[in-house]
Parts: structure tokens; C-alpha cells; sequence
């Protein structure tokens, strides 16, 4: 569900930062500095660790299991991006940023994690491909764009690999919540029934099922906005092609 | 020259020119308005030349980003020349408060009753129209429909609008959550294999005095809130307790009708039924409340320089 994260989790914050600089003090920018950086390393540590265990193993099975503990890490900390906009050093919405980060940490512990069999699925290299590549050009562009030294290779990345990335994403998360399905429902994973003395039942099949439809509105309007935004700020390239 | 125009500007007719707060197109230009008109009336008058901006629809201010002005302003007492220039911006379809109160309460009202009878596809078709075993099934049952029709009957008898209308969207939004929870609440607590509290009937009896209780210090408060505003006026005076003593409540809280709403007759309700989802609707409840509280206490403090100080939004000295 996050694929919403390929480019456009600050969707927001990205045609604010080239242009509104007032924001964060000093010693904001200096901790998100080192957070940005931190991040980058971080997954460019797990897209080195996919590499070497394909070229390990010959195949790309079960590569999960070689990043795992720094994906779980790295996703995680993703947290601290909401208390940034909550606190005011990032101008990003507090909803629009949680609703994303907490729909990676979904499908990274209660999808992934929480369901053993699918972690040898090749749908999950698939979205942890699209993430790690994501991630390392959206952290690269934070910290460059907070140095106020913005390559525009980095711009360019960042709103044009979205394109193929963002639909990569979503095709490996939706795949991996299908194929966790029949486990859920055999095991009553994370499911309550009644009778109990809370009178509540939650069945957590059918809340998986409920997650994959909801792709179907939220993708198409996420990603046609980081198309409108990707034509604002790369805009002079398009508008030649589009006079012919 | 100027002069003589000062001394007319109180006899003589006035223009208005109205120009599209977005695009600044002018849009309707009135001539010979008299200066004690009021913008009520100057909204009717746009809305001859454009039917489809009903006057609850149009906003309209002195400056393209600024305030509405409201309908009793008159004309002759705003900063405007001889030719008055006004902004205006569509606020979309509006749809009356009392329609949408009226909508939003009747779906809970009518949708917690279809699951009390157990209407056929809800539950297995064993227990179609089937009545629960346990007495707090139905109490539950007689206290939501109570609440609901109270609000019912309070918004056709008691309550007075500040403003007439709100943008049609919101009822589809407010509906969602209303109706949305009450069928949420209503499965559980009328579902075949419901476990009534676990401290049996001193639960139950506890809770639906804290629920009567809070019923009727909130209708108090609706009571003497009207009694605040004479019918047709949309006047805003400090509330001060009044010899009910459920009143009383008003020397340390803005808005006990929120506080009543919640800590009383949703509270006694969650506990009376010992359900989930009825905590989590009160919590929520309880959420939105504090924000309205909150806001009704600032304009509160804004409005009137002598307002009490030792009063708190919703929870006396908490919140």
C-alpha cells in the first residue's frame, strides 16, 4: 500500500524543498541531515546485500532472507519521518506521511513478517527491489536538497524511475498479501471471534482482502499526482515535446 | 467636491459591483441599492441574475481572500465608496442543518432496530427474527433508540442555528460515521453469541443511571442554550448555570453538552453493554467533541472580555 512511497510520500515536501527554504532551524536541518544520510546508507545497504546474495546463490529465491533484519530496521525507523512532520521540521501532512510509512510497516511486519510462508515468494523481492531503489534516490534528494546542492540527476530520478518503480511496488505488495492469504485464513492469524466478553471479532482474511481492493482508488490518484508533479518540476523538458 | 459627495454618500443610492473572488470577472453589477441594504438582500439581488447561486451558496467579502460577510451587515456601515466592490466565491450546494441532523440521526435510529429484530442476511438464518435472551439486550436496545429520538426531537423543537446551511458533502461524510458506527455497535450487541457484562446486573444498573443522568443534564443544557437566543436570532451570549441544577455543571466547563454527551450517556452505554466498539465510537466521539469544545471555548474567550476564567473547554480542569 505504499507504494505510495516511490517518490511520492513527500510529494508535498519535494515541491517544497527546492523552494521554501525559511523552514527548520540550524539544528533541525543538522539532524535531519544526518537522518537523510543515515537512511541512504541504510539502504544502500540492503540493495548491496541483495547483490551479493544473488551473486551468491545464483538465483533470485529466497532473497529475502539475507536483508531481512536490515530492511525490518530501516522500514521501521520511517517512523520517525511522522514525529518530523508532526513537530514541524518537515512541511509535510502529518496523515499523508503517517498513511504512508504506516502502510510500509504493514506490509513489512504484519504481511511479511508475520506470515513465514510468503517470505520465499518472489513477489517480495519485487516490492523490496522497488522500495530499496525508491528510498535511495528519495533520501539522496532530502539530503541534497537540505545542503541546498541539488544535482539534477538526483531531481530527475527522483520524479521519472517512480514511473516504472511505484507499479513494480504495488504489483509485488499486492501480490504478497494474495499469497499470504490462504495461511491467514487456515491459521486465524491475528483474527478474534465470538463469543467474548468484548463482544468484538476482527477477521483479519477479510481485512487483507479489504486492503487489496483499496489499491484499486488510492494508486491511480497517487500516482497520477506525482505525474502532475513530475511535469511541474522537470516542466521545461515536456513543454517543447508538448508543443509539437 | 469631495465634500459634497461625503455629505450625499448617507441619502443617496449606492452601486454594487460583484466580481468573482478567483477569477475577478465581473459577474453582476446592481444599480440604486439603497445604503441601509443589507448583504442578505444584496445576495438575493445576485441571485435574480444567477439562479444557480442560491443566496446560502455565495460567500461574499470585501476582499478576494477575506472573510464572509454575514447576511445582517448593512451596507452603508462597511468601508465601501459610493460604489461598493464585493468578492464572491460559490461554497458549493448547501444543504440545511436541520435536514442533515434529521438524516444523520434517523439512520442510526432506524439501522440498530434492524439488527435488534435480527432482519434476514445479518446473522445465520436460524436466528431470523429471533429475540436475544439476555434483559440488557433489550435495555441497550430502549436506550439507543431513546438518545436517538431525543436528538431527533431536539433538533425539530429546541435547537436554534447559528447558520442555516453547511456544504452538501458533509452529509454523506457525517452519515458514513453515524450510520457506519451504529451498525458496527448494533451487530455485537444484538448478536446471537453477545456475553452481557461481566459484573451482571450492579454493572448494568450503575451504568443506565449514568446514562439517565448524563440524558438529562445534556437536554438541560440544549434547554438553556436556547433560552439564550431569542427564536429567529442567531444572538451568542455567555451561558451561565440557570436554577436546574444539572446546569450548574456550567461554572467549570463551556461545553457540558459535550461533557454529558460523553463521559455520561456514552460512557454508561459502553459499560452497560461491555462492548468494544461501542469504547472505541465513544473514543472517537469523545475526540471530536474536545475539538468543537475547544474551538466554541476560543471564540467564547475571543467574543466576550468578561468570560468566566475558570472554565475549561469539555473536562472541568483537564481539558
Amino acid at each position: 500500500m505504499s507504494a505510495a512511497a516511490p517518490g511520492t510520500s513527500k510529494a508535498a515536501h519535494s515541491d517544497v524543498a527546492p523552494k521554501k527554504k525559511k523552514g527548520p532551524g540550524a539544528l533541525a536541518t543538522a539532524y535531519l541531515v544526518i537522518y537523510n544520510v543515515v537512511m541512504t546508507a541504510g539502504w544502500l545497504v540492503i540493495a548491496v546485500g541483495l547483490v551479493r546474495a544473488y551473486l551468491a546463490r545464483g538465483s533470485y529465491h529466497g532473497l529475502y532472507y539475507s536483508i531481512e533484519k536490515p530492511l525490518k530496521f530501516f522500514q521501521t525507523g520511517a517512523i520517525l519521518e511522522i514525529l518530523h512532520c508532526a513537530v514541524g521540521i518537515v512541511p509535510s501532512s502529518v496523515v499523508l506521511t503517517g498513511f504512508q510509512v504506516m502502510s510500509r510497516v504493514f506490509l513489512t511486519w504484519a504481511v511479511t513478517h508475520s506470515v513465514r510462508e510468503v517470505q520465499s515468494e518472489d513477489s517480495v523481492l519485487l516490492f523490496v527491489t522497488a522500495w530499496t531503489v525508491t528510498e535511495i534516490i528519495r533520501y539522496s534528494f532530502y539530503t541534497f536538497s537540505l545542503l541546498n546542492h541539488l544535482p539534477y540527476l538526483i531531481k530527475w530520478a527522483r520524479y521519472t524511475f517512480f514511473i516504472v518503480l511505484y507499479p513494480m511496488g504495488v504489483t509485488g505488495e499486492l501480490l504478497t498479501i494474495y499469497a499470504a492469504l490462504p495461511y491467514v485464513q487456515k491459521t486465524g492469524l491475528y483474527s478474534v471471534t465470538l463469543p467474548n466478553k468484548y463482544n468484538f471479532s476482527f477477521d483479519y482474511y477479510t481485512f487483507l482482502i479489504l486492503i487489496m481492493i483499496s489499491y484499486i482508488p488510492l494508486f491511480p490518484q497517487l500516482y497520477f499526482h506525482m505525474i502532475r508533479q513530475r511535469k511541474k518540476v522537470l516542466g521545461h523538458v515536456e513543454d517543447y515535446s508538448k508543443v509539437e | 467636491m469631495k465634500q459634497q459627495t461625503f455629505l450625499f454618500k448617507g441619502l443617496s443610492r449606492r452601486r454594487v459591483e460583484i466580481l468573482d473572488a478567483k477569477t475577478k470577472d465581473k459577474l453582476c453589477f446592481l444599480d440604486k441599492v439603497e445604503p441601509n441594504a443589507t448583504i442578505g438582500e444584496i445576495k438575493s439581488m445576485f441571485h435574480k441574475s444567477h439562479p444557480q447561486w442560491y443566496p446560502a451558496r455565495q460567500s461574499i467579502r470585501l476582499d478576494p481572500k477575506g472573510k464572509s460577510l454575514k447576511d445582517e451587515d448593512v451596507l452603508q456601515h462597511l468601508p465601501v465608496g459610493t460604489t461598493a466592490t464585493f468578492y464572491f466565491r460559490d461554497l458549493g450546494a448547501q444543504i440545511s442543518w436541520v435536514t442533515v441532523f434529521l438524516t444523520e440521526y434517523t439512520g442510526p435510529l432506524v439501522i440498530y432496530l434492524m439488527f435488534y429484530f435480527r432482519v434476514p442476511f445479518i446473522y445465520a438464518p436460524k436466528y431470523d427474527f429471533t429475540t436475544s435472551k439476555h434483559w440488557v439486550v433489550h435495555l441497550a436496545c430502549m436506550c439507543h433508540s431513546f438518545h436517538y429520538v431525543k436528538r431527533l426531537l431536539e433538533t425539530l423543537f429546541v435547537h436554534r442555528f447559528s447558520h442555516g446551511t453547511m456544504p452538501l458533502r458533509n452529509i454523506f461524510k457525517n452519515c458514513t460515521y453515524y450510520w457506519g458506527f451504529a451498525a458496527w455497535m448494533a451487530y455485537y450487541i444484538n448478536h446471537p453469541l453477545y456475553t452481557p457484562p461481566i459484573y451482571g446486573e450492579q454493572q448494568i444498573r450503575l451504568a443506565l443511571i449514568i446514562f439517565l443522568f448524563c440524558q438529562i443534564g445534556n437536554f438541560s443544557i440544549h434547554i438553556a442554550l436556547r433560552n439564550l437566543r431569542p427564536p429567529g436570532s442567531k444572538t451568542r451570549k455567555i451561558p451561565y448555570p440557570t436554577k436546574n441544577p444539572f446546569t450548574w455543571i456550567f461554572l467549570l466547563v463551556s461545553c457540558p453538552n459535550y461533557t454529558y454527551e460523553v463521559l455520561g450517556s456514552w460512557l454508561g452505554f459502553t459499560v452497560m453493554t461491555q462492548c468494544l466498539p461501542v469504547a472505541f465510537f465513544t473514543l472517537v466521539g469523545f475526540i471530536q467533541m474536545t475539538v468543537w469544545a475547544k474551538g466554541k471555548h476560543r471564540s467564547y474567550l475571543k467574543e466576550f472580555r468578561d468570560y468566566p476564567p475558570l472554565r475549561s473547554p469539555i473536562l472541568p480542569f483537564i481539558l
